[in-house]
């Protein structure tokens, strides 16, 4: 299900904002030169909000510990191994949409995003 | 008695004679040396760099007074010699001093043509000759915004790029319809001519001054076409003429220049004559190698070498503007008999040119690759032929005979008397003699023995590569770290650059410094930020982007995505009130912990990061600031109980403790600075493992630097002892700015000092009243930008909203 989420200007260049849904948070990525990009907000390292990462290129890396993820792919890029999970994104004009991922469907649960701890 | 040797000129030709005298024998001549300059033996053609801002004056500076002292030579700076009485044998000084010689040395130089039209007088008319110039057109450019340079020759064009890089709006006025017509053929004068404008020179050929208009200051120029070019600053750069006004009046024998023979003797054979003032078998030069070659001949017959000749020079030269790459050597007119081996490429923008005579080398230019000159200029010097090597020469060294295209076989393939340093006619075999001969192992050693690449520094990575083979597995190479992988450049160069080009923005460092990614790296990009914001306090527009979280959000990330929130407690104290709003806002936001760090605060763990906003405003409310805690920045200042409570303290460490707070927080810093306060010797506040601790001690304050208590714990070094509480104010602030301006992003201070050392902070900070004040001075004023409570801008001021709130909450 495609949804609207906002326009490009809500989000900084160079920056991301996060979407909140029922299949977990979704990062919304804008390169220096406009192109959007979204990951479901969680780096296949230790779960790190990717979110919360400095963009560069078409990549992000990630705050926990500085995993660099291919904001196409949402492979890891470099030494190490992994892949964060795509959403997919349409740009028209200035509007931004998201393919909603129907929960029911998927192969994992919502649980599963959030089961890195809350430190109490 | 030794003889009376007299030098006239404490120029580069002078001194290379003097030095090679003494290299040869340093007992034969009682040496004085007279300088119209004010200062010491320097490196003229850097000062271009000097310019530009790459370098600065203690860069390039050849002779020390310390070596003149050493040397026993006596040098009198800025008393230039106006008399020579060549009966009597004596030289007289400006100011009135009379040596006897038995040899005279003249080497003068030579002056800045002035093209003779109305004007040339008015303030605001320099040449590039010396330093006091370079100074001149610093001083313009800080001044004002237009500058007009006449002459598109080597020395006019690297005085219109560095006055650009000082930013300038520059033009330049160039007679012919090429520049540097004299080094370069028409089509390298092309490409260099779009170089230049692509950097936004505005560059005009044919274009012929009419006259400099103004009536005290100069304010434009006319051109004969009638075009007026305004300026502020008019830089004559057309050309130099031997500085023959003493020759002349002592009457020896001048044409051009003064005439001298194959032993650089003048007409008079006590006199001789070396460098730019000269002129021999017909040719003068202004450039560098063969001024240091006439030095070498005219030393070897001073102290009584047989048959030594001076042959005259084949000159190459290289522009030294950085990014352009320029190479010109020999006779590139062509003509009947001479072919032209071409190459070009120009998506790369390069072009090389050879020019071939009865298959030998007659000239080359080389244009956006020069990296073969030294090699073209080898085989033209050795009259080389090149028939088998003719159908691949233009690709290079490493495609000559098939070698491979690596830079250590091209060099390991040259023969022991080809030429490395051109500047200073050093050979491939000088450099392995002195490295086997004085177990040299680095370039800078390599430097002091021989001279290669002490110059224009252009030949260093050959010099390099020598190290390499004649070392084999031993040598390590010495170069410099690059920042990232997005650049060659260092750090410390980044940040000259920044400040010399004084650039601006992000994006303009990855532009002009060439970054190899569009928009850098998480590692450059918090780099070149902080770079930016220390050298333009109060301008630069903090890049949020380009900062780490914990900067961005003015909390601390933790594992699962929550934030930390250490609320400022100055010099380690709190109040009934303050704990009381820590412990609503914490029941309020339902903040699951609550720890006492080790910098004497509180951190409140767990906090959601759309709620960091709201739990400012609480803690803002009751009065309470960010305390950095997230932050390459100030952190905490910790204090022992003192002289308040304590029945051994003998300051009041709390209240100092809390003044040097207020005095640092909110600045940015390399890495993080913590800081602490004893009362007394038995140094309660651990303040000998802080980047910079004060332990109290009867007498005042003792200060100690550079200590981490963190993965390699480090003692602090004793810096000095101070008595009142506003000194230790300002050495704090002076330290603390030293290391802003010179610490590398992420580099903390305690192997910050042990790179620069302890003596180079204490020359700043203790030593030198005068630098430390203007550290403190900008400490403070940068401050004046930097303390405002971030928190508070976000929770009342509703900054970086976005920062805080989802895009959308989807049910």
């Amino acid at each position: 299900m495609w949804m609207e989420i906002g326009t490009i200007n809500d989000i900084p260049k160079l920056g991301a904002r996060v979407v909140e849904s029922a299949a977990g948070d979704i990062a919304v990525f804008r390169t220096a030169d406009d192109e959007i990009f979204a990951l479901y907000d969680r780096c296949p390292h230790k779960g790190g909000a990717l979110s919360q990462g400095i963009v560069h290129g078409k990549a992000v890396a990630c705050p926990l510990h500085n995993w660099n993820i291919d904001l196409n792919t949402g492979d890891v890029l470099g030494p190490d191994n992994g892949c964060a999970r795509t959403v997919a994104v349409s740009l028209n004009g200035d509007v931004i949409r998201l393919q909603m991922p129907d929960v029911k469907t998927q192969d994992f649960k919502a649980q599963d995003l959030k089961a890195t701890g809350t430190n109490g | 008695m030794k003889e009376k040797l007299v030098v006239i000129g404490n120029g580069m030709a002078g001194m290379r004679t003097v030095e090679e005298i003494l290299k040869h024998d340093a007992e034969r001549f009682d040496i004085t040396v007279f300088g119209a300059e004010p200062r010491e033996n320097y490196n003229r053609i850097m000062l271009s760099p000097v310019l530009s801002g790459e370098k600065s004056y203690e860069d390039i500076i050849i002779n020390t007074r310390e070596w003149y002292i050493e040397n026993d030579i006596t040098l009198f700076a800025g008393d230039p010699v106006t008399v020579i009485d060549r009966d009597a044998k004596t030289v007289t000084s400006a100011r009135g001093e009379t040596f006897a010689y038995d040899k005279l040395l003249l080497a003068t130089g030579s002056d800045p043509f002035i093209i003779p039209v109305p004007g040339t007088d008015l303030e605001g008319v320099v040449t590039f000759r010396d330093l006091d110039d370079v100074n001149r057109m610093l001083d313009a450019a800080k001044k004002g915004r237009n500058a007009v340079v006449i002459g598109g020759g080597l020395l006019g064009l690297e005085a219109a790029v560095g006055l650009k890089a000082n930013g300038m709006d520059v033009t330049v006025v160039h007679l012919m319809d090429t520049l540097m017509e004299r080094q370069l053929d028409e089509a390298a004068g092309y490409l260099l001519a779009s170089e230049l404008k692509n950097r936004g020179l505005d560059v005009r050929t044919k274009a012929n001054t009419k006259a400099i208009l103004g009536s005290e200051k100069v304010t434009g120029l006319e051109l004969d076409d009638g075009t007026v070019i305004d300026a502020d600053l008019v830089v004559m750069a057309v050309g130099i003429k031997p500085n023959v006004t003493l020759a002349r009046q002592a009457e020896l024998d001048i044409a051009r220049g003064v005439l001298v023979d194959d032993q650089m003797q003048t007409s008079d054979s006590d006199i001789f004559a070396v460098g730019e003032c000269v002129e021999h078998r017909g040719a003068t030069y202004g450039l560098v190698a063969p001024l240091y070659e006439m030095g070498k001949v005219l030393a070897e017959h001073l102290v009584g070498g047989n048959g030594v000749a001076y042959q005259g020079s084949v000159t190459s030269t290289k522009l030294k503007v950085t990014g352009v790459d320029v190479f010109s050597a020999g006779d590139f007119s062509g003509g009947e008999g001479a072919d032209d081996i071409v190459f070009r490429d120009a998506s790369r923008g390069v072009y090389k040119r050879i020019v071939v005579r009865d298959n030998k080398i007659e000239g080359a230019v080389l244009y956006g690759d020069a990296k073969d000159g030294a090699w073209y200029f080898q085989l033209m010097k050795d009259d080389t032929d090149i028939s088998e090597l003719r159908d691949t020469i233009v690709f290079g060294q490493a495609y000559a005979g098939g070698v491979q295209a690596d830079p250590s076989a091209a060099v390991a393939a040259l023969a022991d008397d080809a030429e490395i340093c051109g500047c200073n006619g050093i050979s491939k075999g000088d450099i392995v003699t002195a490295i086997t001969e004085n177990g040299l192992s680095t370039l800078e050693e390599v430097k002091a023995h021989t001279k290669a690449s002490a110059s224009c520094g252009g030949c260093s990575g050959l010099v390099e590569q020598v190290l390499a083979l004649t070392l084999g597995d031993e040598y390590e190479v010495q170069t410099v770290k690059p920042m990232c992988g997005c650049t060659s450049h260092s750090h410390d160069d980044v940040r000259r650059l920044i400040v010399a080009k004084d650039m601006k923005s992000i994006p303009e460092v990855l532009q002009e410094l060439e970054w190899s990614t569009p928009d850098g790296c998480p590692s450059c990009r918090p780099a070149l930020n902080y770079y930016l914001l220390c050298a333009h306090p109060g301008e630069y527009v903090d890049d949020s982007q380009s900062r780490f979280i914990n900067e961005r959000a003015h909390a601390n990330i933790q594992k699962d995505g929550t934030f930390s929130v250490v609320p400022r407690m100055w010099g380690g104290m709190t109040s009934a009130d303050e704990l009381r709003a820590i412990a609503d806002v914490v029941d309020k936001y339902d903040i699951p912990a609550v720890k006492v760090t080790g910098g004497q605060r509180l951190d409140l763990f767990g906090v959601e990061k759309k709620d960091l906003p709201g739990v400012w405003a609480d803690l803002n409310a009751a009065g309470m600031v960010s305390g950095h805690a997230y932050g390459k920045s100030l952190r905490t200042v910790k204090t022992c109980a003192g002289s308040q409570w304590c029945r051994f303290g003998t300051q009041d460490a709390i209240e100092m403790g809390i003044a040097l707070e207020q005095m640092a927080w909110g600045s940015w810093t390399p890495h993080k600075f913590k800081m602490a306060v004893s009362g007394c010797p038995r140094n309660c506040a651990e303040a000998t493992i802080k980047d910079f601790g004060v332990v109290a001690v009867d007498s005042g304050y003792e200060l100690h630097v550079g200590g981490n208590g963190g993965i390699e714990v480090r003692v602090t070094d004793y810096l000095c002892t101070v008595e009142t509480e506003e000194e230790v104010l300002e050495y704090c602030g002076a330290y603390m700015q030293l290391y802003r301006e010179e610490g590398r992003y992420l580099e903390r201070t305690a192997p910050w000092v042990e790179r620069v050392g302890l003596d180079h902070i204490k020359a700043h900070v203790v030593e030198d009243a005068e630098k430390r004040a203007g550290l403190y001075k900008r400490f403070i004023a940068s401050q004046e930008a930097l303390q405002e409570d971030p928190w508070a801008e976000r929770a009342r001021g509703g900054k970086d909203k976005h920062e805080f709130t989802p895009l959308k909450v989807v049910a």
